[in-house]
């Protein structure tokens, strides 16, 4: 790389974003976007700093956070448990993997007015709908993780005398985490979807909420300001969890995968 | 510690997919001795080395070893590559089989480092393997079998994806750490020259399915080093082995797939 890349590298992306808001804004004040559809990003900016101001965008954040927070934890632990499971043993796979495959292609939103009927229309029902979701996405990603571990490092650690114990915690752990981390950046951005879907049908507080709110009374800075607040959060989740990757997984793309037959 | 096999066949498959790649093959190590195991890819050298190391079971036959033990493990493999877990450091990985063992950490480490220094990789003691070179990987393959103190080493053309000066160096450092411990190895691998630089015996193989075709002493001195291959006696058991094998070849060609 020639000197001086690495200014363009970061200039050329702040460019290209500040060059769409300024045409944005300009385009507004001409008269060429309707400002019912389309409101300029300085009134955006102004809503979404009036709207911090007197605490409305925490309280929707925290609540839609909480949410997506427990639902995640509640569905990605297990997922993860069963996934290495189902990859490590053929008949815990031959038990489950039919009734996973029968759930998993039902999108979550489908099974959330049935999950009200169950849990009510409290938190309950909405973190069960993320767990939901989010379980199955690690489940399948940690069970292919398993599988794909090439038989070398099975042979190296049964050669050298590890039981079931130690294979578990040196070798089918560790060697499945890449695609553990696939699962969950899937999981995390699941549950934003999931989270917003069902504040939009049964929520009073939460992003999801929020934008359905500003539908409803016609506020479309409002709107916008959720719809950049979701943006937000999946950029952050992402940011996350690939610092985490980078700690956990230095060496990934570095690893024996198996044969593919 | 002496090791017998008797009789070893192995079939995989079943009916007319069966593959015989094992036929009834028996050999025995000396102590201390430095077996050399040469033949053409898909002899089955790979499948009889699983079978020592007790990874597979053999169809037929027993694998048998002699010789007062105590609790040290029967065997120590190394494999071709990959063997070398990414996720672990480099100690780490050398003390996989001390930890397996249930040696004490603080004891597990200093044994490893006695081994690490020994291949030339002490300073890359906490770094990760996928760090280092290929043949620096491939140390730290050797290291984890020395140290885990095994009766019988078994290695699996350990160093057939290393660039040849690289082979050359771990061919020395491997015959230098054998001479200190004078272990009991039985290495497998499909380079002449490679047989006769390290081994007390080359037993060549024929392939499809693997029996032993021949025995070959090798008689040259030890310690030895690259420049035992220009002496008179390496060329000789070089045209001998070569002579066994070119006639295996051109066997196995005439006879076309089996």
């Amino acid at each position: 790389m020639n000197p001086g890349s690495d200014r363009i590298r970061y200039l050329l992306p702040v460019l290209s974003v500040s060059g769409v808001l300024i045409l944005w804004e300009l385009l507004g004040r001409l008269g060429l976007l309707g400002p019912l559809f389309f409101p300029v990003p300085s009134r955006i900016a102004a809503t979404f700093l009036s709207m911090l101001a007197d605490g409305e965008i925490q309280a929707n954040l925290s609540v839609t956070l909480v949410r997506v927070f427990a639902g995640f934890c509640i569905g990605t632990v297990p997922g993860i448990l069963i996934g290495l499971a189902m990859g490590a043993s053929e008949k815990v796979r031959l038990i489950l993997d039919p009734i996973v495959a029968a759930i998993y292609p039902i999108p979550k939103l489908a099974i959330f007015p049935l999950l009200m009927i169950i849990f009510g229309i409290g938190e309950s029902s909405k973190i069960a709908a993320i767990a939901i979701g989010c379980f199955f996405l690690v489940l399948i990603n940690a069970m292919a993780g398993v599988r794909n571990i090439s038989r070398v490092y099975f042979e190296v650690a049964r050669n050298y005398g590890a039981g079931t114990r130690q294979l578990f915690t040196r070798i089918i752990l560790p060697a499945s985490l890449p695609l553990i981390f696939t699962g969950i950046r899937l999981a995390l951005g699941t549950s934003l979807i999931v989270v917003v879907g069902v504040e939009f049908v049964s929520a009073n507080y939460g992003i999801g909420a929020m934008i359905w709110n500003a539908w409803e009374t016609f506020e479309i800075e409002k709107l916008y300001v959720g719809i950049l607040l979701c943006a937000a959060l999946g950029i952050l989740f992402t940011a996350i969890l690939r610092q985490a990757e980078l700690r956990l997984t230095p060496w990934f793309g570095h690893m024996a995968y198996r044969d593919l037959e | 510690m002496m090791l017998e096999c008797l009789h070893l066949s192995k079939t995989f498959g079943e009916g007319s997919h069966a593959a015989c790649v094992l036929d009834d093959l028996s050999l025995t190590t000396g102590d201390g001795e430095f077996l050399c195991i040469l033949g053409p890819s898909g002899c089955g050298k790979s499948t009889l080395l699983r079978i020592i190391a007790g990874l597979i079971e053999p169809t037929e036959g027993t694998v048998q070893y002699t010789g007062a033990r105590t609790a040290r493990p029967l065997n120590a493999m190394v494999f071709q590559e990959h063997g070398v877990f990414p996720w672990m450091n480099v100690i780490d990985n050398v003390a996989f089989g001390l930890e397996m063992q249930g040696v004490s950490r603080s004891e597990r480490y200093s044994r490893s480092m006695d081994f690490l220094k020994k291949v030339g990789l002490a300073a890359h003691a906490r770094r990760n393997p996928h760090e280092l070179s290929v043949g620096m990987r491939q140390r730290i393959a050797l290291a984890r079998a020395f140290v885990s103190d095994p009766a019988i080493l078994l290695m699996d053309e350990p160093f057939a994806s290393l660039d040849a000066q690289t082979r050359i160096i771990l061919q020395d450092e491997l015959l230098k750490i054998w001479g200190d411990q004078k272990k009991t190895v039985i290495f497998v691998t499909h380079d002449i020259d490679e047989a006769i630089l390290l081994g007390d015996r080359v037993l060549v193989m024929s392939s499809a399915p693997g029996r032993i075709r021949d025995v070959i002493p090798v008689e040259i001195d030890r310690p030895r080093d690259l420049q035992a291959e220009s002496t008179p006696r390496f060329a000789e058991a070089r045209m001998r082995i070569w002579n066994i094998i070119r006639s295996e070849v051109l066997q196995s060609m005439a006879g076309g797939l089996p």
